[in-house]
Parts: C-alpha cells; structure tokens; sequence
C-alpha cells in the first residue's frame, strides 16, 4: 500500500515537474526526428538506409576516441552559441547575430594569437570583448531607436564577415594571412603558446589535437549563464523584460539598459565560442573561400531551441547536435552526403516545435487522464 | 414539448488543483436574456468555453432543442448557431470592420474564389440597420472606439446566423452611455427571437435587461431565479454566500499635510503634439481620497503616466511630499514614496508568466530583505509571498508558485494590491482598481482604499465607474479634454451634475 502510495507521488512529481518533462519532450523530439531522417535516407538510397545511413550517424561518434575528440571540439563553440542565442532569447530578444559575433570573436582570437602572440586566455577575452560588441550594436539600435535587433544583427553579420575577410587576407599581405594554406597561420607553427592546453585531453582522443580543456571551459560559462538567469536579481531583471516589458518599465526595471546588456552578453558568448573553436585549432580562418557566415553562430540557434533555452540543456543539445554532425560527416559518399545531418538536425529542430504538444501528452499518460494546462485562460472567470 | 434551446446538463470540469466547474445544469429559453451571475473563480467563463467547445467537460451532456450535440470546437459551436463574444475581443486590429465580420465565413467566387465583398457589405449594413449597430465597416478596427469594437462582435454573430449569443462580461470595457445602448441592443436581439447569454457580476445591468439569472459560486450551482421577483441584495447574497455591503461606511476624515502636488502638468502627445494634459495643478493630502473623474480618453491615463513615470512631461512640476520628482526614473520614484495600482493589470500590473511570488517582489527584489551582493533570497522571496497571501487573501491553484496568467481577474488585482499597499508608500495611486471585478472583490478593494486613507496615506483614486466616483473618495476633480474642468464634493453632487462636468458641458 505505502508503496504504491511513494510510486504514485513520484508519477505525479514527475508529472508537474518543468524539468522532466521539458527533457522528455526533448528526448521525443530526437528520437521521432531520428526515424524521419531515416525515411530521407530511404528515399535517397533505400538499400542502404539503415546499415550505411541510420547506424553511422549514430554510431559513429562513439566508434573511435578521435571521433568522439571530434564530437567534443565542436561541441564547445556550439554550446557558447547556443548560450548566446538562448540567454538574448530569455530577455525577448532573437539574437540572429551570433554568426557576426562568432566571426569577430574569431578575428580576436587570432589576430591576438598570431599577431601579438598573446597567451589563449588573453586572445580568448579578445574574443569575448569583439563578440561583446558586435552584439551591443543591435542592442543599442533596439533600445534607442527600437530598431528591431534581427534586422540589424544580419546586417552587422555580413559587415563583419567581409570586415574581418579583408583584415585577415589583406590582399595577402596581412601578417595572418599564410600563402601556402590560403588560410590564416596555424596556430600549431606559429603560436603555440596561444593554444588552449589540452591537459592531457588530446592523448585520451586518440592524440587528436583539437581536444582541449575548451569543452570545460564552455560547460563552465554554462553554469555561470544558468547561476545568472535564475539565481541573480540581474537575471530576473532581465526574464522579466523578456515576458513584459511593460510591466518590466512599470516595476522601474531599465529596459533599455537590460537590452543592451543582454545583447553585449550574447555577443560575448558567441565571441567565446569562436575563441575556443580557433584556438584549440580545430580549423584555421579561410578568409578568401569565407563568404558564408560560419555555420557553427546559426548552429547555436538550434542548440538554444532544442534545449528550450536552458542553459544546462544547451550543453546536451550541442553535444548531441555536434555528435550527429560528426556522424553525417562519416558517411560514405558513395551513398550519402554530409549534409544529411543538417537534414536530421532540421527534423528534429522543427519538432521541437510540436514540444508543447508532447509535454501535454506526457503528463496526460502520466496522470491518465486528458488535463489540458490551463493556457490563455486569463481574465475572468 | 421543449422550450429551451440550450440545454448544458450536471456539466463537471476540471483543471489540474481546480474544480472549475461541479455538477452544473444551465437551461436557456428561446429568446430570454438568461444572466449568468457569479464572482471572479465561479467557474462563468468555464461554463461558457465549454458550450462554445473550447474545453470538453468530464461529466455531463449538453442539447439543443431537446437533442444532445458533441461541440468539440467553436466551429461546431457555429454550426449550431451558437456564437460569443469574449471578454478581450477576438478582432485583427489592421483588418476593417467589414473584414473582421466576414473573416472565416468570406463569400467567394466558387472557381478562383475571389472575394465577394458587395454581396457581404449589403447583408452586414442590412444586419446593423435592423439591430441598432451602428458601424462604420470601411474603418481599421484599431481606429474605432471599444464599443464600436463590441458592435463588431456582435455583428459577427449575427452574421453567420448564430441565434444563441454569449455576452462575457460585455459591459466591462464600456462607458456609462455605452452600456445603456449596449442594454437596448441586447433587448432588440432578444425580442427579435435571439436567445441570449449574459455573462456578468453587475447587478443593475441585469435588473436592466436579463429574464432570469442563473447564480455559480466557487464551482457550484446555486440556483436559477426569476429577475423581476428577486432583489439586488437576494442575488449579491446567492452569490457571494454571505450579506454584502454595498454602500461604505466612511471614518470622519483626519486631514493631514500635502504628500502629492501637480503645478501646471502638460503633456503633449508624441503623434500631433496636442495636450493630452493641460495645464494641470491639484495636490493630494495626507488622509483624503481624491478622484479623477471623466469619460475614459480624457487624459486620465496621460496624467497617471506622467506622475509615475511611465511617460515625459512638457512643462510643469510634480512633488512628492517635498521632494520633486518631475524627472526623476520609475523607480527613483517608487523609491521616494510612490505606489501605483496600473490601469491594464496584464500589461503593466503582472508579468504573466512569472510565479505569484515572482510578482509579489516586482518592485522590491532588488531589497536587502530579498537580494544579497546580486543573489535572490528565495527562501525570504517565499516567506514573504506566503505572507501577503495569507493576509490579502489572495486565493490560486499553487499558492505561491502559481503562474501569474493561471490566476482569476480578481486575484490578480488583489496580488496587485497587496504588493503595491504593503510597500507603505505615502501615495498610493489607484487606477481603476475595481475594473472588471464582482462585488465581492470590489467590496474589498474599496475598503482597502478606505483603510490607506484612514491610516493617513494619501490616496489619488482614477476611476470611470460613477458609483465608485460618488461614493468612495473624500474629493472629486472632473477632467475634459485633458483639463481639469471641476472640483466636486461626492455629498453634496449627483450623478447627473457629475455628468454635466464628465461631458464638457459646464465648469467652474
């Protein structure tokens, strides 16, 4: 009896905790998106949909520890992207900037790298500074002018790609600028000492330099956005503006203020995330061939909406959307492209716009019964 | 043999923590005007959503003529004829009045289905004309006035052929000349042999103009009873459970010294640079209500911005006992001595989809009491939430943690006040604090006022409403067009002398 009792209570705990279902949601949201993708993977190549398809995306990451090394190193810049686009997100802003703020953050880290041969942690608040203001821009814009922020953010994204191209190449005599690889200088021949250590991480990955101490660097910025948004009375500051600004200016709260800090923290995240990307030297900057924004500022958009915006979620989404990527990437070309994980990533990105519907379901099965939340019934009654 | 065209059987729903409704029988007649009484939490508003299929209920059927339907959405609610027009209108503010009516029903050529909007012009002017309801169907729905909002809505109904009409709280958005056209509109439909649902808590408009009434008290049905034997009194006892005090019993005054004072306030709008407030001085003393009287749109909300912060003044000087705040930032002012009770409590009172406790702190979080070096103290935060709760009664499904937007009106508004008041400001400013809300709750918020004053705050009281005007403050100063046009005292005026200010047509 008792025990049926502490069974039921946990069922209904879990039933009205945010959390849990939040991730079950999630966890839906992959799975159904997994098995669409699949069906893509059919109907590109039926035959070998599962074995050559299906399994290496999902197999791959764990197969070798180079890969899982792989997995790890773009998981870090994704998770600051993703921060950055999920913290402007909780002050009602959408930050489509963080490719812009990527890319400065980008041009920071190496030119402070290979120009100056500054220790990573300086080239790394480099970043963090240019991200911060290339995402303060907008900010500004919004709150003095009410320019709304995504406007302005795609703007400065392409300012500051073609700003940062023609700084880094300079008609190829930018002292970054390497004629050999047409990319900027590696940091491994050039400025080791601005390398973020490793610690001992790339010999546990199959000797793969890439992996460095930045995964735990971006998991610590994670905790420190999560402390700030729901532990700090900055924090409530700024949910607060994001859910009324109305009330927010009534309660006295600056709303103009909150929307610039809020952008110049986002941009910061971004900025952080392309230090941590250049300087473990996962790849060096094309500044000729770069006349696409860097995926990984847009990535960070999926990662925050996966993870609803959590900042502890964003860690997962990004390491799970990483994992898959390098999945995609070990699919044989004789069958496949690559970009058949952009594709699943997509699936699963746009069902978590059905996360509402799953949630509801979930407490519906645990509670079995059909209790809809109470949304929209404001007023009175 | 049945003479009822709606019929909602032992109708039970419930929501997680919540009997919204328990065992409720409502039966309406072929063209009556049936009201539907109850407080704020009554389960009004629930009982209708489910008729109009928004929410299925767990126990109980519902017919019609006799017939019992499944409405599983507002759509198979229309096909029965079944329409309604909520409380916040459901209109696409750039869309005309035309295109609102028409939208979702539009008659179209059948082939390419180009719109056919003579055809739907004719009938729509065909409907006004026959019911009274003036329209203007070429003007954006953002540019009329609320009751040509209302209008609109009804016309919706009327115009996909509904012959049962639901009213929720019509009458809450209106001005006292609005809801007497309102009234005479609705008795036109009825007599027309539309039968009607009226959603309400005031007991005069359904003396005015319902049939019978149907009574709901926390979830539950009363009783059904017949308007024109019943009294006031009779129904505000069903509904409220206990006798209630409709008329305040007031304290002699104890006056003290000025805690606000306005010199010569303007302010301009931003659009075409006219005062909205002109040349406005008046102060506010220690133990006294004072109340902003007028028709809504006189400059009332102007003012209040201007004194709270919320908007820049063009000229002239506001001080707060004798401090000047004229420039100061909102919370510099709330600060200095300032509460303000907000007109629109879903815009500016609450931040919906924070927990009640959440609000409970909005203008204090920042306090020693409850942040420390930047860090929430929310165990302090919860301590003092409980204890606002528990001494304003503010009632909701999960205590201190419920989302604000989950709570009932009149909650909300005592959530409000209790935040504001327990600030122990010297000036509380109230805008229509008792908008929107039933007797019970209004009983309340006018005795809390009464109570500030008596423990000799000063009180600056915006109300549209003329009993409240009439009955509550201790001083009344009409506004016109952004002045002030009068200086009134409630126990020697009438309503009609009131009127005589409100609308312009004398001054002193």
């Amino acid at each position: 009896m008792d025990n049926k009792q502490g069974k039921q209570s946990l069922i209904s705990r879990l039933a009205s905790s945010e959390a849990f279902l939040s991730v079950a949601a999630s966890l839906i949201c992959i799975v159904i998106g997994l098995l669409l993708g699949t069906v893509v993977l059919a109907i590109i190549n039926a035959e070998h949909a599962i074995g050559d398809g299906l399994m290496v995306i999902i197999k791959s990451g764990f197969k070798s520890p180079r890969n899982m090394g792989t997995v790890l190193a773009n998981a870090a810049p994704l998770i600051m992207t993703g921060l950055s686009v999920g913290f402007a997100f909780k002050t009602g802003l959408f930050n489509i900037g963080a490719a812009g703020q990527y890319t400065l953050g980008a041009f920071g880290a190496l030119y402070c790298a290979i120009v100056l041969q500054l220790p990573w942690y300086l080239c790394l608040l480099a970043a963090m500074l240019l991200g911060a203001l290339w995402g303060a821009i907008p900010g500004i814009f919004k709150a003095y002018l009410n320019i709304n922020e995504v406007i302005t953010a795609i703007m400065f994204n392409w300012i500051g790609l073609y700003l940062v191209n023609d700084i880094m190449y300079g008609k190829g005599q930018s002292p970054m600028y390497d004629l050999a690889t047409t990319k900027t200088f590696s940091l491994r021949k050039v400025a080791k000492g601005s390398m973020i250590p490793s610690c001992g991480m790339s010999d546990m990955f199959g000797k793969l330099q890439s992996v460095t101490i930045a995964i735990f660097i971006a998991i610590f910025f994670a905790i420190i956005v999560y402390i700030v948004l729901s532990k700090t009375t900055f924090g409530y500051e700024l949910k607060a503006c994001g859910f009324n600004k109305h009330a927010a200016q009534y309660a006295g709260i600056n709303d103009k203020r909150n929307i610039i800090l809020s952008m110049t923290i986002a941009g910061a995240l971004a900025g952080v995330g392309a230090g941590l990307y250049y300087l473990s030297t996962v790849a060096e900057w094309n500044p000729q061939v770069s006349t696409a924004l860097p995926a990984l500022g847009f990535n960070g958009i999926s990662a925050a909406l996966l993870a609803c915006s959590n900042p502890i979620g964003t860690v997962f989404s990004s390491l799970f959307i990483s994992y898959i990527t390098v999945g995609g990437t070990k699919l044989s070309t004789q069958y496949y492209t690559k970009e058949i994980a952009d594709v699943i990533t997509a699936l699963i990105i746009y069902l978590c716009a059905f996360s509402m519907l799953f949630r509801n379901r979930i407490r519906a099965m645990l509670t079995g019964k059909n209790r809809r939340v109470n949304v929209g019934k404001g007023g009175n009654d | 043999m049945n003479d009822y065209i709606i019929e909602m059987l032992n109708i039970t729903k419930e929501f997680p923590g919540i009997i919204a409704n328990d065992n409720i029988t409502l039966q309406l007649k072929k063209g009556e005007i049936h009201a539907l009484l109850g407080e704020n939490g009554a389960g009004k508003s629930t009982l209708m959503s489910v008729l109009f299929g928004l929410y299925q209920p767990e126990k109980g059927e519902i017919r019609k003529n006799g017939e019992v339907v499944k409405i599983k959405d507002p759509n198979d609610a229309n096909a029965l004829g079944i329409g309604m027009v909520h409380q916040h209108f459901k209109l696409v503010e750039v869309f005309s009045v035309l295109d609102n009516i028409i939208l979702g029903v539009e008659p179209a050529t059948k082939r390419l289905g180009f719109l056919q909007k003579a055809e739907a012009r004719r009938k729509v002017m065909e409907l006004s004309e026959r019911y009274g309801l003036k329209v203007d169907p070429d003007a954006l729905v953002e540019d009329i006035t609320v009751g040509m909002q209302q209008r609109t809505e009804i016309l919706k109904m009327l115009y996909r052929d509904n012959e049962v009409l639901i009213f929720d709280e019509p009458t809450a958005v209106l001005t006292p000349q609005e809801i007497d056209e309102l009234m005479k509109i609705m008795k036109g439909l009825a007599a027309e042999g539309k039968s009607i649902l009226f959603i309400t808590h005031k007991l005069d408009e359904i003396k005015a103009v319902a049939d019978r009434c149907t009574v709901l008290r926390k979830g539950r049905y009363i009783g059904t009873i017949d308007v024109a034997t019943t009294s006031k009194e009779e129904m505000s006892e069903m509904m409220v459970g206990r006798k209630v005090q409709l008329v305040m019993e007031k304290q002699p005054q104890k006056l003290g010294n000025s805690v606000l004072s306005v010199q010569n306030l303007t302010v301009k709008s931003k659009k075409h640079g006219k005062a909205l407030v002109n040349n406005v001085s008046f102060n506010v003393r220690r133990g006294e209500i004072t109340c902003i009287a007028g028709i809504d749109g006189n400059g009332q909300s102007e003012l209040v911005y201007a004194l709270t912060g919320l908007m820049k003044t063009d000229s002239g000087k506001i001080y707060l006992g004798d401090k000047e705040i004229t420039h100061m930032s909102v919370r510099e002012r709330n600060l200095s001595g300032l509460s303000h009770i907000p007109e629109d409590r879903h815009k500016h009172g609450l931040v919906l989809d924070y927990t009640l406790e959440n609000n409970l702190v909005l203008k204090r979080y920042f306090d020693k009491q409850f942040a420390k070096n930047g860090f929430l103290k929310f165990s302090e935060i919860r301590r003092y939430a409980d204890g606002l709760i528990e001494k304003y009664d503010v009632r909701s499904g999960q205590g201190a943690v419920t989302a604000a937007r989950s709570m009932s009106g009149g909650n909300q508004q005592k959530a409000i006040i209790a935040r504001e008041i327990d600030l122990g400001n010297d000036l509380l400013i109230a805008v229509q604090p008792t908008r929107g809300l039933d007797v019970g709750a209004i009983e309340y918020i006018r005795k809390e006022l009464l109570r500030q004053r008596d423990s000799g705050k000063a009180v600056l009281l915006v109300s549209l409403e003329l009993d409240e005007v009439l009955e509550v403050p201790d001083r009344i100063l009409v506004m016109y067009e952004g002045e002030i046009v009068g200086e009134l005292d409630p126990r020697h005026t009438t309503a009609k002398e009131l009127g005589l200010y409100m609308a312009g047509a004398q001054r002193n």
